[in-house]
């Protein structure tokens, strides 16, 4: 079976810094992996790498197609979504408007509709701040949104940087129910980038542990969960 | 009172023109933070188009739209050629690239069509109905186009998804790269619009002002005053800007007369307009630094 992503050799830059070395994996169809490590690991680059939103070498290729040096709005358009960190709001603009910017690589009125329809099922709260400026929302309904951006796109491949960050638990239950309800029925397979490392070896079926821009452990989730070396060693908790 | 609802008037055909400028302006400083120093040249430059295409026997009405399409493609490619390659240089690299072009324009201009006034026709019937004694045709005219221009842009802008992803990319480039909009596409889009809204402006202003390769610099800088006025991050608030200017120099122009007539001592005429009406407008800005209706910017460091 074909990987639905694939990278291999990957290492990026900052100018002359270098933030990834040789960084490779593979995820399957359908499924869910999380991308773990400290502060500074390299999640965000890997993930923005595989965008092109920062200078990279090696190979990436989606859905058995390279898509190295393809310039990030390309790769976007091929069904790759990044959620990015920070949450990328449009803060001047409406909840609406930053849902329809989307659907202007899209163009079909009828579909982007029904997409909306679907969104705002995930999300009931976005539906009540329709026309609310998008920067005048909560963060939790800021990273809802972000989501929701992302699923405009009708992805195939999402990645998830830091959907937790700042948020109070009960709303990142709520999101994180919402992402395994994406996954299973909109059959979005994800890469989720995560430092509360508990919550995303439960959402997760598989497991890569970053460390200053390399891999240094991998596996399924349940195994990396339940071995108390790496939960210390890489983890901390 | 005749009198002042006549220079209000005027005022306002002015002002429509800075008005359009200033919108030029600002469509181009949200999305790239730099003020086109060169708008008003490339204006002047349209205007030469369509004389000269009016020369040739056109239509005034086909040489307006087709010197408006030219500006537009004109005003792609120079975002494309010039000014793509520099997206990334230094805020000084690109001031003189401006000011490059506004030289350019202007010599380019002097040389084609030389440094003599021209008289430059007027589409609008001589007469109006009812408004004769109020409101010349031609300004009456000038107030009509710009007033149908800015509304198709603000359709634009807020109804089609194109216009949204051109606001879209101008708030949050990373974000709308994310979104799948060809960013750079949309900056030179920009562009198009904006020199197309400056033509409009230059073939409005001609009649008034004469045609002469010099004949914008006032202009921009009355554009660039009521932007600021308005606010320069705000497309709507520069609009509105571009109007107040117009209307207020005319004011002062109208109250100095007043002065003089009633009391026989000369303070301010047509000569200081300019003056007073630009420290109006920096008085304002001291104490409103970001415009009546523009926001404050926050930079995150
Ligand atoms: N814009 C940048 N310019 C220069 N260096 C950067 C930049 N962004 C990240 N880096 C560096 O690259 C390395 C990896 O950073 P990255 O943001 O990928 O880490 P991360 O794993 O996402 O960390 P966090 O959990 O804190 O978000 C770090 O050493 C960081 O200092
Ligand atoms: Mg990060």
């Amino acid at each position: 079976m074909v990987a639905l992503l694939e990278v291999n050799g990957l290492r990026a830059f900052y100018g002359q810094t270098q933030a990834l070395y040789d960084v490779a994996f593979a995820l399957e169809q359908g499924g869910i992996t999380t991308l773990l490590g400290a502060n500074g690991a390299g999640k965000t680059t890997t993930l923005r790498a595989i965008c092109n939103m920062v200078r990279t070498e090696g190979r990436v290729a989606f859905d058995g197609q390279p898509i190295t040096g393809r310039a990030t709005e390309s790769i976007v358009r091929l069904g790759v979504a990044h959620v990015p960190e920070g949450r990328g709001t449009f803060t001047t603009l409406t909840v609406e408007e930053n849902l329809r910017i989307a659907a202007y690589t899209r163009g079909r009125s009828a579909e982007v509709k029904r997409d909306l329809d679907q969104v705002f099922e995930y999300f009931p709260r976005l539906r009540e701040r329709i026309q609310q400026q998008a920067g005048t929302l909560s963060g939790g309904e800021q990273q809802m949104l972000a989501v929701s951006r992302a699923l405009m796109l009708r992805p195939r491949l999402m990645l998830l940087d830091e959907p937790s960050f700042g948020l109070a638990p009960l709303i990142v239950q709520e999101i994180f129910r919402i992402l395994r309800r994406i996954n299973e029925e909109s059959k979005v397979s994800m890469l989720l980038v995560e430092q509360n490392a508990a919550l995303a070896l439960d959402l997760a079926d598989h497991a890569y542990v970053l460390e200053t821009g390399r891999v240094v452990m991998a596996g399924p989730s349940s195994v990396v969960k339940n071995d108390e070396n790496i939960r210390k060693s890489y983890l901390g908790y | 009172m005749e009198q002042l609802i006549q220079q209000v008037a005027s005022g306002l055909a002015n002002g429509a023109i800075y008005a359009c400028v200033a919108l030029a302006l600002v469509m181009i400083f949200v999305s790239t933070d730099h003020i086109n120093f060169a708008q008003g040249e490339m204006a002047m430059f349209s205007t030469y188009i369509s004389w000269q295409l009016i020369q040739w026997g056109l239509d005034y009405w086909i040489a307006f739209f087709a010197a408006v399409a030219i500006s537009f493609v004109a005003g792609v490619l120079i975002e494309r050629i010039v000014l793509r390659p520099l997206h990334t240089a230094p805020v000084l690299s690109i001031i003189v690239v401006f000011i490059g072009l506004l030289a350019i324009c202007n010599s380019v201009a002097g040389t084609v069509w030389s440094y003599l006034i021209k008289e430059y026709p007027t589409p609008f019937p001589k007469e109006v109905f009812g408004f004769s004694g109020l409101i010349g045709a031609h300004q009456l005219g000038v107030v009509v186009v710009t007033l149908l221009v800015l509304s198709l842009l603000f359709v634009f802008f807020r109804y089609t998804p194109l216009g949204l992803a051109m606001r879209a990319a101008a708030q949050n480039p990373v974000s709308a790269r994310l979104a799948g909009v060809r960013v750079d596409w949309m900056l030179a889009l920009g562009w198009g619009l904006a020199a197309a809204v400056g033509a409009v402006a230059g073939m409005m202003v001609a009649h008034i002002v004469y045609l002469d390769p010099n004949m914008m610099a006032g202009i921009l800088l009355y554009a660039f005053a009521g932007a600021l006025l308005g606010g320069i991050s705000s497309p709507g608030g520069a609009v509105l800007g571009g109007f107040m200017v117009g209307v207020l120099e005319n004011l002062v122009a109208y109250l100095g007369n007043a002065i003089e007539k009633g009391f026989g001592v000369y303070i301010i005429g047509n000569g200081e307009k300019l003056t007073v009406a630009l420290i109006i407008v920096i008085t304002v800005l001291t104490l409103k630094p970001s415009g009546l209706f523009g926001r404050v910017v926050v930079k995150r460091v």
